[in-house]
């Protein structure tokens, strides 16, 4: 069984590209092996930032031989229908199959390697054509899987280079493609343009020079690491993990974890070396997160903090060792690092000065020169939108509405401080600084840097009112503004990201359970942009929708919440998720689905009925008219449950609801099993009708229970 | 790979990267003798790198950036400064190893630097060209950007060119070790008359700023980049054979124009008449010139494709 190794050898590929890149080899590799018929034990990809390597242990030495039959025209068919079949075989000579014509079945010619055999059926003689497939060398076949995956790979963005057509993310260099067995190994024939594969490669740029031949995949990775190049990037991980926690705990310190940071900076080096440098104390007084992210983003550094928290020093990885065992390298990282904090510091400085001579809305008065969207106004008018709303729905979150309104109009107010400028990703956390700086209230900082949250489905929910209330109404506003001006998301487009400000609302309101229905807030939202008022009811529609989805991947079944939408008060989704809720779990109960079973029977029953008389039966059920014990029973337990549904509807107690219906499935089972609803009595039979009705309308109560699939 | 004996000024590092490239091939051009934002703009790289014709030129290019400027009080920001630009057509294969030698000429020791060619892909609005490449890393310090063309103007780069950028005054204080860029020893530092960056540029740079933050006609600036545009149009509108018979297709003096549009541009931007939505419209215009002047360029004999 011979195993397979293929390396890609280019320059440097980018560090974010990579992992994706090891995915798709491995993927488009094997899957080419096995569609020719090769089966295999294992496989693995790797990467370094210039080599992308995949192993593949235990390939079959050849694909088995296949036999496949086709079946023909009949045997006295035109010639040029039995042409166009033989050339389909590559036979060109028509002759000997047309002889095969009224021989007996089973009667066969070999042509072309191609046997062609005439069988008797129903419709008369019919061309059969077995066509052997044999097997091909795993040589042969892997330098075709290796070809064409080279050349249809599907890197995120590819280019090409010097006089050549062929693309990859950067010049590509040489391919190393060995089949290896007990025997040896032998280079397999890859040509891809000027590129013929081979068996050398190249160790580290700077430490090991030159080029060395590898005889296999151990023989390779051991070379490899003896040229000082770590092939597998969860190993240089863990080095770098490892080395960088240590050098921090031997001074009593911690490393900031940061597993993005991790992966990206072992796609950037094949030798990775920790050092780890001071910070200039001047710097010190920066915001920890401004510190980070300087660091992250511009420098690529992990954090060190002190047992306090407080950052203090940062690890580099360099790609190599040195005589002076990193001490230029260090020396210069340190050193463009201190002019990017200068930087920091500059910016830092000189918002504190702004916020502390003009106040936050000083800060953020330039807001009223940004436009925000041409056709909804600067950012400044977006800010006097939110504070609006955010008043308006104030009490119904629990907060303060003047720090509300004042949260909302101070919340924007960082995106115009040149820290933010510098760093658009500390936008939210400056506000809070910023706002705790200017003698603001803890709420109002806390809104500035929460009120963007939630962000995706997995980000926290803000719980703090004030917050909460700025929150919606930013949401609420670009919602309602992009609704009126008709840009809504179409398909995958969605510019405006207003999928995810609706599921911001949709998990900030369950999330707080907060009991509302939101046409009110919409509307207000629809008439400050001057919208039309059918706008409300159409965004409505896109929250359902939203709501939807987000129910779904909580496990709520799609029927389940369609029959409780199409119930009043859909506009409060608390509401609509308790009750959903509550539908879940009792139609996955026993009595739930009993009784949808007896609800279906009734409401079919009852259907027919008024189809065919032309009336509804809805009224005037009378107990006395029943005749039998079960009928009886069953308006006693009528009774019974609507006096229990009513009142556990009006105190939203849908569970409660649900366990008096359940109380039913007994008696209509029951009463379904004794009682013909036809009776030969009209008198006896319309009000068996009306009976059923109330068992429609008791279950209909809860929710639209016709909404349930099978 | 041993080091080179270090320099000692500015001057001395853009001298050996001339002799660097030029001993590798490359035609030791000067300066474009326009304003321009950044060496890319220099006809020998922007033209040059359309058509099928090889071509290897380097060259300093100064380059302006008006909101850059900092009265000559910001340790390295400045609104003009110097890049040094090399491009390779086709790209050769050893593009990576050849960069690194001239890093090699000016001083930098590959035993005791980290050099490190992270992503970073580039793209020009205003000239319609992107490529893909790194920006590269001496120790945590972008020292160059490294790109293989593959668009300018609108057209595909075939053959593909590689551009080397340097930006000088960056490398040069690293390489020197010096923190603030007007200290940095311009010429020899034991020559008679020992000169820094200071005393060659701070006062320009202090005029320049105030010239381009407060005093620059906006009005005159606007009405300037119409006429630009204007002739640029008129130019490339013109007849392709002349009065005499003979076929002169003007794409050079056409691009000219697209340059002096391009930094108008930059000059109203600094001056805070530029709003947000209007900047892209502005920036669209350039590309619209770069564009035809492309056009013309790849009819002419220089820029043809075979």
């Amino acid at each position: 069984m011979p195993d397979l190794l293929l390396e890609l050898f280019s320059e440097e590929i980018p560090a974010r590209m990579q992992a994706r890149a090891r995915e798709d080899l491995q993927k488009l590799v094997t899957n080419g092996l096995v569609e020719a018929g090769l089966t295999y034990a294992s496989a693995g990809a790797f990467s370094t930032p210039r080599r992308l390597v995949l192993a593949v242990e235990g390939l079959n030495a050849e694909s088995p031989t296949v036999a496949e039959e086709r079946k023909g025209p009949k045997a006295d068919a035109p010639e040029q229908a039995l042409a166009g079949f033989l050339r389909g075989l590559g036979i060109t000579d028509a002759a000997p199959v047309m002889a095969l014509a009224g021989q007996p079945s089973g009667s066969h010619v070999h042509l072309n390697g191609v046997v062609i055999e005439v069988r008797d059926d129903k419709k008369g003689q019919i061309l059969y054509a077995r066509v052997t497939k044999p097997g091909r060398p795993a040589a042969d076949i892997v330098a075709e899987v290796v070809e064409r995956t080279i050349r249809t790979f599907p890197w995120p963005k590819s280019m090409r280079w010097g006089s050549g057509q062929l693309r990859w993310v950067r010049p590509l260099h040489s391919i190393l493609c060995l089949l290896t067995t007990e025997a040896g190994s032998d280079v397999v024939p890859v040509t891809v343009d000027h590129l013929t594969a081979g068996n050398t490669t190249e160790g580290h740029r700077f430490m090991a020079p030159g080029r060395f031949a590898v005889s296999s995949f151990d023989d390779y990775r051991a070379k490899l690491l003896a040229a000082h190049v770590v092939l597998d990037s969860a190993e240089r991980e863990a080095i770098i993990w490892n080395d960088a926690t240590t050098a921090a705990f031997a001074q009593g310190l911690e490393l900031v974890e940061d597993k993005g940071l991790l992966a990206e900076v072992a796609g950037l080096v094949e030798w990775p070396v920790v050092l780890m440098g001071s910070i200039d104390e001047a710097f010190l007084g920066l915001p920890p997160e401004v510190l980070q992210t300087s660091m992250k983003e511009h420098q690529k550094f992990f954090s060190v903090k002190a047992p306090s928290g407080r950052i203090e020093k940062f690890v580099t990885v360099a790609n190599r060792t040195t005589v002076d065992e990193g001490e230029t390298i260090l020396k210069g990282n340190q050193k463009v690092l201190s002019a990017r904090l200068s930087d920091a510091r500059f910016f830092w400085e000189n918002d504190l000065r702004t916020v502390k001579a003009e106040g936050l809305e000083g800060m953020g008065a330039g807001l009223a020169d940004v436009t925000f969207h041409n056709r909804l106004g600067s950012q400044a008018d977006r800010v006097a939108r939110i504070a609006d709303l955010a008043a308006e729905l104030a009490p119904l979150v629990g907060a303060d509405p003047a720090l509300a309104t004042q949260a909302a109009q101070v919340a924007k107010a960082d995106l115009q401080s040149d820290m933010v400028g510098e760093f658009p990703e500390l936008q939210g956390l400056m506000g809070r600084y910023y706002a705790e700086a200017a003698g603001l209230d803890g709420q109002v900082a806390e809104a500035c840097q929460w009120h963007y949250s939630p962000l995706g489905p997995s980000d926290v929910v803000p719980t703090a009112p004030v917050t909460v209330a700025v929150a919606l109404a930013d949401k609420i506003d670009t919602l309602t503004g992009f609704w009126a001006i008709d840009e809504k998301p179409t398909g995958s487009k969605d510019p405006y990201a207003l999928r995810r400000a609706a599921l911001g609302v949709i998990r900030l309101v369950l999330g707080n359970g907060i009991a509302t229905g939101l046409s009110q807030i919409l509307s207000r939202g629809v008439e400050q942009h001057g919208g039309a008022t059918d706008v409300v009811a159409d965004l409505l529609g896109f929250f359902h929708d939203r709501l939807k989805v987000h129910l779904r991947d909580q496990g709520v079944r799609h029927d389940v919440i369609d029959a409780c939408l199409a119930m009043p008060g859909n506009d409060d989704l608390a509401l609509l998720v308790k009750r959903a809720e509550a539908l879940q779990a009792f139609l996955s109960s026993e009595d739930g689905t009993n009784l949808l079973q007896g609800f279906r029977r009734a409401a079919n029953i009852l259907g027919q009925a008024e189809a065919k008389d032309g009336v509804e039966y809805s009224f005037g059920a009378d107990a006395k008219f029943a005749e039998t014990d079960e009928e009886k029973a069953l308006f006693a337990a009528l009774d019974l449950a609507d006096g229990r549904i009513g009142p556990a509807l009006e105190a939203q107690d849908f569970a409660a609801a649900m366990t008096a219906m359940a109380a039913l499935r007994v008696p209509i089972d029951a009463f379904f099993e004794a009682v013909q609803v036809n009776s030969e009595n009209e008198i006896v039979r319309r009000n068996r009708l009306n009976l059923l009705h109330r068992i429609r309308a008791a279950c209909s109560s809860v929710a639209d229970l016709t909404k349930i699939a099978d | 790979m041993s080091a080179t004996t270090p320099p000692r000024s500015f001057q001395e590092i853009i001298l050996r990267l001339m002799g660097y490239w030029g001993a590798r091939g490359c035609a030791v051009l000067q300066p474009y003798d326009m304003e321009v934002g950044a060496g890319t703009f220099h006809p020998a790289t922007t033209l040059r790198s359309l058509g099928s014709k090889p071509w290897a030129a380097a060259y300093v290019q100064p380059s302006r950036r008006p909101t850059d400027g900092r009265y000559g009080e910001n340790p390295n920001r400045l609104q003009h400064y110097y890049q040094y630009q090399v491009i390779l057509k086709p790209s050769p294969p050893d593009l990576q190893a050849l960069y690194l030698g001239s890093l090699q000429a000016i001083g930098i020791d590959m035993n005791l630097h980290d050099i490190r060619f992270v992503e970073d892909d580039w793209e020009s609005p205003t000239l319609g060209a992107w490529g893909l490449g790194w920006e590269v890393w001496c120790d945590g310090m972008e020292v160059s950007q490294f790109t293989y063309f593959q668009q300018v103007g609108g057209h595909d780069c075939k053959p593909v060119s590689g551009e080397l950028t340097y930006g000088l005054e960056r490398l040069a204080m690293y390489v020197l070790g010096v923190d603030h860029v007007m200290d940095m020893p311009f010429n020899d530092p034991d020559s008679p008359t020992p000169l820094t960056y200071g005393d060659v540029f701070r006062q320009a740079e202090q005029e320049y700023s105030r010239w381009n933050f407060d005093i620059a006609d906006t009005d005159m600036l606007l009405q300037h980049f119409k006429d630009a545009e204007a002739e640029c149009d008129r130019i490339l509108s013109a007849p392709e054979v002349d009065g005499a018979g003979r076929r002169i297709i003007m794409s050079q003096p056409a691009y000219d124009q697209c340059i002096k549009a391009s930094h108008l541009f930059n000059l109203m931007d600094a001056r805070g008449v530029i709003s947000v939505t209007e900047r892209q419209a502005y920036i669209g215009r350039v590309r619209a010139l770069a564009k035809r002047c492309a056009d013309a360029f790849v009819m002419t004999d220089a820029g043809a494709s075979h």
